[in-house]
C-alpha cells in the first residue's frame, strides 16, 4: 500500500521522484527480467514439490481409503449375509417351537379327555347303582305301604262293623278288604 | 496513504488537484528491492521474490505438511490438499480424458501457484504476483507453447489439420481456417490479461474506494464498499485461477485430439 520514497537517482521511467507509479507498473519493463526470473524459480520449485512429494503421498492416501471403503463395505455385506442367515435360523427355531408346543397342547388335551370319559363313566355307574338301590328301597316302601294300609283297613272295617252292631268276622273282613284293595 | 504525509507540500498541491482526495491505485504494483534501494535487475530480491516465496511456503505448507500423517481419515488441512487434489485431477480427466492425466502435475503447479498466489494478494498491505502481466504472460506462454509443441509431437503435421473445419463446406474452410489460426494465437494474449486484469482490477478499485475515506463524509460508504470488492474479489481470486486452469485443460485436449 503506502510506498517508501524512493531516492531521485532511482526513480526511472515507471516511478516518479515520489515513489508513485507513472502510468500502469505492469507495463514497466524494467522490472520484467525480475518478475520473471523469480516466477521461473517459483514454479520449478512448486512442480518438484508436488510431483515428487505431494501428488504422489495424496494419490497413495486416496488409493488406500478406496482400498479401505471397497474391504469395509465386503465387511459390511458379509455382515449382513450372517444376520440373514442367523434369522432364518431364529425363524426356523420358531416355527419348530411353536409346532412342539401345538403338539403338547394336543396330548394334553387327548389326556384330559380320557381322564374326563373315565370319570363320567364312574360317575354313571354310581348314578346307575345309585338309582337301583333307590328302586329297590321305593319298593320296599311300597310294599310295606301296601301291607300297612291292609291292615289299617281290615282294621277300620272290624271297627265299622262292631259299631254298627254286627258281629265281624275276621276271615270275611280280610277277604272283603283284599278284594276290594285288588280294585 | 501514509505516503503522503511525507511528501509535505509538493503532494498537498498534488492532491489539491484532486479535490482534497489523493488517489494512488496504483503503486500496490510496484516493484521494489527488499534491501535497499537500487535497481531493480534480473536477480534482485524483490517484493516479487517475496511473495513467491511466501506462496512457495504456504502450497508446501498445505501440500506436504498438511498430509504428512496419511492418514485414511484426513485432518483439516489434509482434507483441503485432497480437495484441491481431486478438483484439478477430476477437471484434467473430464476435459483432456484419460491421457491427459500424465500431465496433472504440471496443471496442478499452475492452478496451486495461481490461487494462492491470489488468495496471498488479498491479505492487505500484500503485493500481488499475479496482478502482473510478466507474470501472467510467462504462464500463458508456458501453456501455448507447451500445448503447441505437444500436439505436433503427439500428432505430427496431422495437427494442422484442427485449423481445417472438415465438417463445414468446402468453400468456407479457407476462411475458417483463417479465423482458426487467428483465434490460436490469440490464445495466449487472452489466457493472461483475463488473470492479470481480473486481479488488477479488483486490488485498483478497492484503492480507490480507500482514497475516498479520506472525506469524513463519504469514509463510511467507502468502507461499505471496500468491504463489498473485497468479498468480491475473494471469489474473483478462485475462479480465474479456475478459469486459467480449465482453459489450460481445454487447450491440452485440443492437442491431444485436434480432430473435431
Amino acid at each position: 500500500m503506502a510506498t517508501e520514497p524512493i531516492q531521485e537517482d532511482f526513480a526511472g521511467i515507471c516511478v516518479d521522484s515520489h515513489g508513485s507509479a507513472i502510468g500502469m507498473p505492469q507495463l514497466c519493463a524494467d522490472w520484467i527480467p525480475n518478475q520473471v526470473f523469480w516466477l521461473v524459480i517459483t514454479l520449478v520449485v512448486i512442480f518438484f514439490v508436488l510431483s515428487r512429494i505431494a501428488l504422489p503421498r495424496i494419490a497413495s492416501v486416496l488409493a488406500e481409503r478406496q482400498g479401505t471403503i471397497t474391504n469395509d463395505i465386503a465387511a459390511a455385506e458379509e455382515f449382513k449375509r450372517q444376520a440373514t442367515e442367523a434369522e432364518k435360523a431364529y425363524d426356523k427355531a420358531l416355527a419348530d417351537a411353536r409346532a412342539e408346543a401345538q403338539g403338547i397342547a394336543q396330548k394334553t388335551r387327548e389326556e384330559i379327555k380320557v381322564q374326563l370319559d373315565e370319570a363320567i363313566a364312574e360317575a354313571d355307574r354310581a348314578i346307575v347303582a345309585k338309582a337301583a338301590e333307590s328302586e329297590k328301597a321305593i319298593a320296599e316302601i311300597r310294599a310295606s305301604a301296601l301291607e300297612n294300609i291292609e291292615i289299617v283297613a281290615k282294621d277300620t272295617a272290624a271297627a265299622i262293623v262292631a259299631t254298627m252292631g254286627g258281629k265281624a268276622d275276621q276271615d270275611a273282613i280280610s277277604a272283603a278288604v283284599g278284594d276290594r284293595m285288588k280294585g | 496513504m501514509a505516503t503522503e504525509a511525507t511528501h509535505g507540500a509538493e503532494t498537498a498541491e498534488h492532491g489539491a488537484e484532486a479535490g482534497g482526495l489523493v488517489f494512488h491505485p496504483m503503486d500496490q504494483f510496484i516493484v521494489k528491492p527488499l534491501f535497499g534501494h537500487g535497481e531493480v535487475g534480473m536477480f534482485t530480491i524483490t517484493n516479487v521474490t517475496l511473495w513467491m516465496a511466501i506462496a512457495i511456503l504456504v502450497i508446501v505448507g498445505l501440500m506436504v505438511f498438511g498430509t504428512r500423517r496419511r492418514a485414511v481419515i484426513p485432518s483439516r488441512s489434509q482434507s483441503v490438499a485432497e480437495l484441491a487434489y481431486g478438483f484439478i485431477h477430476k477437471m484434467v480427466e473430464d476435459v483432456t480424458g484419460k491421457e491427459g492425466l500424465v500431465y496433472f502435475p504440471y496443471i496442478m503447479t499452475l492452478f496451486m501457484f495461481i490461487v494462492v498466489a491470489n488468495f496471498l494478494g488479498l491479505i492487505p498491505m500484500s503485493f500481488t504476483t499475479t496482478s502482473h502481466f510478466a507474470v501472467t504472460v510467462v504462464l500463458a506462454l508456458c501453456v501455448f507453447l507447451g500445448v503447441t509443441i505437444l500436439g505436433f509431437v503427439k500428432n505430427g503435421p496431422s495437427f494442422l489439420s484442427m485449423f481445417w473445419v472438415s465438417s463445414a463446406p468446402l468453400a468456407l474452410r479457407p476462411v475458417l481456417a483463417i479465423i482458426e489460426i487467428i483465434s490460436y494465437f490469440v490464445r495466449p494474449v487472452s489466457h493472461s490479461i483475463r488473470l492479470a486484469g481480473n486481479v488488477m482490477a479488483g486490488h485498483a478499485v478497492i484503492k480507490v474506494f480507500a482514497g475516498f475515506a479520506g472525506l469524513a463524509v463519504i469514509s463510511p460508504l467507502s468502507v461499505v464498499a471496500i468491504t463489498a470488492i473485497y468479498g468480491l474479489e475473494v471469489m474473483v481470486a478462485f475462479v480465474q485461477a479456475y478459469v486459467f486452469t480449465i482453459l489450460t485443460c481445454v487447450y491440452l485436449k485440443d492437442a491431444l485430439h485436434p480432430h473435431h
